[in-house]
């Protein structure tokens, strides 16, 4: 019973979201447009690809306290693999999904398998070595697939209609909505699960997991394959978003980003992932409006140019969550119930104690 | 034979701009165990400064002077940006590790983004005496000068490092911190001090590189240090963590073997460095536990 009521906001925010696209009014400054014109959904839609993108990150980083750097690598594969499938190959959509998600399985099982020989900081820098190859391989644009330094369009021909085109927006929206929803359940799911509480306790101390006699390199393994490849369908989506694959997502500065998506939204969480991934989102590309507002122009040059770049104000505030809000955005909630839930049981303890010296006594 | 010399000298001189920025990281981890992202912030920051200074002083007329002078103002703006990021943001994280690393991360997004707010994203261009662009003919085969500069300058701070590791009381501190911290602690040395030193000594090599890779590249972009920080990364955990000498062999290695496989396979030398290092931790995860400055 408690468990139901648990799910009761999360089905009605989801519930809510799949509404907006009949919602035809604006919210002030705050979208491009009203809500259900195609600049906005488009905008909501990557935002929600971000937050399954994240939450699929923070599943290695948060839950099980491996630090990749090397998370773009598997996005980036969605996205140019299915784009290059239905583009160069002349693929339908069905099967570039199929070969992508091969790819998606096969490459963080490779990569994975070898990364994991080392762990901490090796790993870190190992994973984020293998990423930069993929770019590598991405800008030297093998047999013309990749498009290069320039971003690869698909073939409009081999994408089921129901996604091409302004007018189709709203079903785009509903399927990054729909990701969304899964990368949550699945890793609600995983993170419940009994290896999901070994992937924790690996986590919390690695050596004792070891002592107990399970096998750990073989747990962190199944976490890094389950969170790459929901990465590797955020990537599809995106690539269906941004009718292409573009560079930018294979540089090692996307794996940043995504941390700093988690560690804003709260490392660990299942929330705050799906808030951090959609407010950076939201964040980098409304400061750059914001940032060519009257407002911010009118300022002196010392403000104003540091004002405008969005990175800086994100990288900047990333600092700040690290240093005074470590629980991130849902941290600040959560720390608030558990202080007056602490202080409640505090409370209650005090009450109890006479009594129990007096029975004593009696 | 006379490509093969022009890649193994431009190969060195590739290498001593890896060993540049991978000796300073490879040091602030050995020490402190942070994984310093910050490091090509340190980086874009010396290239920057040093620019910024060489269009300010254009009252000195002679051009080797006055770059010599901006870069001079470059490396010590990169030691004490380098300094200042220990004092301020490292500090108060001390041995929460990840914590740390995210705060570098952040540092390194704000900086590039801040220098791109500045100057733009295009790429500017030093002004260096004539005969720094120009080659030297040697064994039939015309190689850049600023190769030499490149390789000289990098076994100047090898060896430098090595001389103030080696005899200097900093150095002792730091040779026996990279070992066991706790025990220098115990005996009762402030070894924070060494920390920041460390720290500064980093980002002037870095500051250094950065200036090189200017001259390298002929231009200065936002971009460069992130692109040279992952090489160095690499670099890093080929040579061993911590050790200066394991990262001046690695750098040495990989140099060489990026101009190598460039030349003679369409251009995937990159993905030759990537391949190397999974065979090394395929070979000897153990390499990684290597820490003896």
């Amino acid at each position: 019973m408690k468990r139901a009521l648990q799910i009761v906001p999360a089905v009605g925010l989801v519930g809510l979201l799949a509404f907006v696209p009949t919602f035809h009014f604006g919210l002030g400054k705050l979208f491009p447009g009203g809500l259900s014109t195609p600049g906005t959904l488009q905008l909501l839609a990557v935002c929600l690809v971000f937050s399954g993108v994240a939450l699929s990150y923070d599943l290695l980083f948060g839950f099980t306290g491996l630090l990749s750097f090397g998370h773009a690598l598997y996005f980036a594969a969605g996205a140019s693999v299915s784009a290059i499938a239905v583009t160069k190959w002349q693929w339908s959509f069905w099967e570039a999904c199929l070969i992508t998600a091969a790819v998606g399985l096969a490459l963080p099982a490779v990569v994975g398998w070898i990364s994991l020989r080392t762990s901490g900081i090796a790993f870190a820098m190992v994973t984020l070595a293998f990423a930069q190859a993929g770019g590598i391989v991405v800008q030297k644009d093998p047999r013309g697939w990749t498009g290069g330094s320039d971003s690869l369009s698909y073939d409009y021909h081999h994408v089921p209609a129901a996604f091409v085109g302004v007018f189709n927006t709203k079903n785009l929206y509903w399927l990054a909505l729909a990701y969304a929803v899964a990368v949550f359940a699945i890793v609600a799911w995983a993170v419940r699960s009994s290896p999901g509480h070994v992937l924790q306790a690996i986590r919390e101390n690695e050596r004792r997991v070891e002592v107990l006699g399970l096998r750990t390199r073989r747990y962190k393994l199944l976490a890094f394959v389950l969170g790459s490849f929901l990465a590797t369908a955020g990537g599809v989506i995106y690539m269906l978003a941004f009718n292409g694959a573009n560079p930018g997502i294979t540089t090692p500065d996307f794996t940043l980003m995504l941390l700093v998506m988690v560690v804003l939204g709260g490392t660990g969480t299942l929330w705050g992932p799906i808030l951090g991934g959609a407010l950076y989102w939201y964040a980098d590309q409304r400061l750059v409006a914001v940032g060519g507002s009257h407002a911010i122009q009118g300022l002196p040059g010392v403000l104003r140019t540091p004002l405008s770049q969005p990175l800086f104000v994100l990288g900047v505030l990333f600092i700040l969550v690290v240093f005074f809000l470590p629980g991130g955005i849902v941290g600040l909630g959560a720390r608030g119930r558990a202080g007056k839930r602490g202080l409640r049981r505090l409370e209650a303890a005090m009450r109890r104690t006479p009594e129990v010296g007096a029975g004593e006594s009696a | 034979m006379s490509t093969f010399l022009l890649l193994t000298i431009t190969g060195l001189g590739l290498g001593a701009m890896y060993f540049l920025v991978a000796s300073g990281l490879s040091l602030i981890y050995g020490l402190m165990g942070v994984l310093n992202f910050a490091h090509g912030a340190f980086l874009t920051v010396g290239a920057y400064t040093t620019w910024f200074a060489e269009s300010k002083l254009d009252g000195i007329s002679s051009v080797t002077v006055r770059f010599l002078v901006s870069a001079l103002i470059g490396l010590a703006a990169g030691a004490a940006f380098a300094a200042l990021i220990e004092l301020v943001l490292i500090r108060p994280l001390y041995l929460r590790h990840i914590e740390q690393v995210l705060v570098t991360v952040g540092v390194s997004l704000a900086t590039v983004a801040l220098v791109e707010g500045i100057w733009g994203n295009d790429a500017r261009a030093y002004t260096v005496p004539g005969w720094v662009r120009s080659t030297t003919h040697l064994g039939g085969t015309s190689i850049p000068n600023v190769t030499w500069i490149e390789i000289v300058l990098a076994v100047g701070v090898l060896g430098g490092l090595k001389t103030f590791l080696r005899y200097t009381r900093y150095g002792l501190i730091i040779r026996a911190g990279v070992e066991n911290r706790a025990m220098v602690t115990a005996l009762g040395i402030d070894v924070r001090r060494a920390f920041t030193l460390v720290f500064a000594i980093g980002g002037l090599a870095a500051a250094l590189a950065g200036v090189l890779a200017g001259i390298h590249f002929s231009e200065v972009d936002p971009a460069r240090g992130t692109s040279l920080l992952i090489f160095a990364f690499i670099v890093v955990v080929i040579g061993g963590l911590g050790s200066i000498t394991g990262s001046a062999v690695a750098s040495v290695v990989v140099g060489l073997s990026q101009q190598y496989v460039n030349y003679y396979s369409s251009g995937i030398g990159d993905l030759s460095i990537v391949l190397l290092l999974a065979l090394v931790l395929l070979a000897r995860p153990a390499t990684l536990a290597g820490r003896t400055a």
